[in-house]
Order: structure tokens, then C-alpha cells, then sequence
């Protein structure tokens, strides 16, 4: 079971963060990886696949990550600020932890599907 | 030796001593030790990494000797307990006595999915849902709620007759008889009944439901029918794959036990019918 409490607080504090920008969240880790490699940074691009919407009154956004709790998906998903686990299959649909058996097509009909079926609860921040 | 039954058949007693042994090992926490475990494989499991309990040529073997821990645990409660199974291309209406009052209880009402009659409905205080994705406490189902049918007989026999157990990329993109029943590829058997019950069982906690347990075990039972039909197939693949178990390596979390030593279910347990 989740750590209710700390945990929470954590993922909490991270929701906000992107809820204030979700593309000054992004930059600094693009700034950064540039910086790693040595080149001259790449100028900004928009990220085509970036979402920022209200879906039956919750609010999902998606953004390019790079690893840790993301085993590889380069993409992180949140519903109210909550992140969602979502994965990417071999054949480029897409799964989340609450929509796990039922492939979609993107990330934001993943979170579309995972707002379907929370009903307006909160999600729980995974381990 | 264990016997396991097809659930249409359980008299009124064994479905009572099941019930009672799920329930109690609810009560002592060891229930909830199957569902994390199972979470973190799904979570953890990927296409381009490491693959044990899913989407992997180990997704067979992995659940057997999952099912094969929890009906010992079963056992141990109660010595006379078997895991049924649920042929869900025969019953495979919301009318099943599957569901009935006396054994798993009904699919959920509309307004949130509770399950509301059976001994796992939430009013029992029997089956709090602890090990959870969202902040609901009780179990939900929406059987058919998804607008898609169960597995037809000739979908069932369609996945049997294929003659390559898995093949690369040994994901869920790969051809073969693996991948078709699990569902990522094709008709897809397995992954669209968890699709059909819904609530939990549409997660990556669908332990969660007793009913998984059931499923698995006719998933499992399916293996075996293919192994009979094919007795010159066998697992695949035998070596050296990165990320996937080969015939003859260890799977995660046990670390004692290979596909190949699960290959014959009949060292462990029986089939009521061939």
C-alpha cells in the first residue's frame, strides 16, 4: 500500500511544479543533457506530443521524461498534478496502470481513459 | 493431489470452503502479498527491458508458479481447497452462477462500480481493497461493461492450433501462441477478459478480484491443452535472449524454479477434464 503520507506530500509538491509550467519543467533537463554531451545546445523545439488539458473536469498533462520510475516510456503523464504509470507497447500504443489490458492509441487518450475510469477519485501515486 | 474443477461444477460446500479460505487469507495479510507482487511485475515489466511475469515467452510459466503460491496458501488454510477454473468461452454471460450471491457476487452497480452482494462486497467488511491505484477501498466490477464480448470457442481454438510457442521479439509484438493467448496480438484472449470484468481487474492490481485467480487458472489449463496438441513444440526461446527468460533461467521473484521445470503441470495438480 502507498505510503499515504510522505510520499504523497512529495508527488504533491512535484503536481505543482508542473501545474505552474509544464514547459519551464521540461527545459532545464533538455538544457542539461545538452550541456552533458559537450555541443552547443539545440535550439528549443516544440514538443509535438506535449498535452495540457481539462478531461471531465480533471486535469491531464503529458511530457517527455527520461527514465527513473518511467522504465523507459521518455514520457510522463499526470492527472491533477498525480503521476500516472503509463508504458508504451512495442507496436506504439499505449497502456496505463488503471487501463493496464486495453492498448490506446497516445499518452493522452491513456490519461483520457484512466480519467474514465477513476470516476473523479484521486489517483494514488505508484511505489 | 490437487483436482482443479471447472467452477460451473463446484457443489455448494467447495464453493464455501473456497470463499472462506480467500477470506481468511484477506484477514492475515498474505492475500495482499500476491496483489503487490503481481503490481510491481506489471509495472516493471517492458518491451525493451526486462520481461518475467508479462508480455514475455515467461508470461506462462511466470503465472503458474504464481497460482501454484497461492493455492498452497489456499491449502494451507484449508487442505481441501483447489483453484477452479472459469471457462469464460462457455460461461460467458453476467447470468454465470460464477457470479452468483453464493460465490464471487454480481458486477458493480452504475453509479461508482462497487460490488454490492456476494462475501466480497464491501458491506461485508470481509474485503477491503488496501493494495489500491486509486483512493477506493472497495471492489468494483463492470462485467461487460467495456462493449466487448468474451472469447468465442473458435477464437479459443484458433490461438490452440498455432504451432510456434513465442518467437522474437518475444514481446508483445511477437507472432506465436504465447502472445495470441496473452492479447496483445490477434483475437487476444486473456488481456480482453480482464477488459470484460473491469474495475480492479482492469489493473495493474487486478489480484485484487478473487475472479483473477479463476481466470488464470483456465488460462493455464489452455497452456496445457496446447502442449498436448503440440507435443513437438515446446517453450521457446532456449538461450541466450537478453531480458527474457530462456528455457532453463530462473524467474524473478522466486529465483528457483525455470520454465522448464514448470513445463508439466501434472507434478503439481490435475485438470478435472482433459
Amino acid at each position: 500500500m502507498p505510503d499515504p503520507t510522505r510520499r504523497h506530500a512529495l508527488r504533491g509538491a512535484a503536481g505543482l511544479a508542473v501545474t505552474a509550467g509544464a514547459f519551464t519543467a521540461v527545459s532545464p533537463s533538455r538544457a542539461s543533457a545538452a550541456d552533458h554531451h559537450g555541443g552547443p545546445a539545440p535550439a528549443p523545439s516544440p514538443a509535438p506530443f506535449d498535452f495540457d488539458e481539462v478531461y471531465r473536469g480533471r486535469r491531464i498533462q503529458g511530457r517527455p521524461s527520461g527514465g527513473g520510475h518511467h522504465h523507459g516510456a521518455g514520457y510522463a503523464v499526470f492527472v491533477d498534478g498525480v503521476e500516472l504509470h503509463v508504458m508504451r507497447n512495442a507496436d506504439g500504443t499505449w497502456i496505463s496502470v488503471v487501463s493496464h489490458y486495453d492498448p490506446v492509441p497516445s499518452p493522452r487518450a491513456a490519461a483520457r481513459a484512466a480519467v474514465e475510469e477513476l470516476r473523479g477519485v484521486p489517483l494514488l501515486p505508484f511505489n | 493431489m490437487t483436482v482443479r474443477k471447472n467452477q460451473a461444477n463446484l457443489t455448494a460446500d467447495e464453493k464455501r470452503r473456497l470463499v472462506a479460505a480467500l477470506i481468511e487469507l484477506k484477514r492475515t495479510g498474505r492475500y495482499d502479498g500476491f496483489v503487490t507482487t503481481h503490481n510491481a511485475f506489471i509495472l516493471g515489466d517492458t518491451d525493451n527491458g526486462e520481461r518475467v511475469g508479462h508480455r514475455s515467452p515467461s508470461f506462462l510459466p511466470w503465472h503458474r508458479r504464481f497460482l501454484l503460491e497461492f493455492e498452497r496458501a489456499l491449502q494451507s488454510v484449508d487442505a481441501s481447497v483447489a483453484l477452479p477454473y472459469w471457462d469464460w468461452s462457455a460461461d460467458r454471460t453476467t447470468r454465470a452462477a460464477l457470479w452468483g450471491p453464493d460465490f464471487l457476487g454480481g458486477t458493480g452497480r452504475s453509479v461508482d462500480g462497487r460490488v454490492t452482494d456476494g462475501p466480497f462486497a464491501a458491506s461485508t467488511g470481509d474485503w477491503p481493497i488496501s493494495v489500491r491505484v486509486d483512493t477506493r477501498t472497495y471492489l468494483r466490477r463492470s462485467l461487460g461493461g467495456s462493449g466487448r464480448q468474451l472469447p468465442t470457442p473458435a477464437e479459443v481454438e484458433s490461438v490452440l492450433a498455432m504451432s510456434t510457442y513465442d518467437m522474437a521479439p518475444w514481446n508483445s509484438a511477437s507472432d506465436g501462441f504465447r502472445n495470441h493467448l496473452e492479447g496483445w496480438r490477434g483475437v487476444n484472449l486473456h488481456n480482453r477478459v480482464h477488459v470484460w470484468v473491469g474495475g480492479q481487474m482492469g489493473t495493474g492490481v487486478s489480484p485484487n478480484d478473487p475472479v483473477f485467480w479463476l481466470h488464470h487458472a483456465y488460462v493455464d489449463k489452455l497452456w496445457a491443452e496446447w502442449q498436448r496438441r503440440h507435443p513437438d513444440s515446446g517453450y521457446l526461446p532456449l538461450a541466450g535472449t537478453p531480458d527474457v527468460v530462456d528455457r532453463g533461467e530462473t524467474m524473478k521473484p522466486w529465483n528457483d524454479s525455470t520454465p522448464a521445470d514448470l513445463l508439466d503441470h501434472t507434478r503439481h495438480y490435475t485438470f478435472d477434464t482433459a
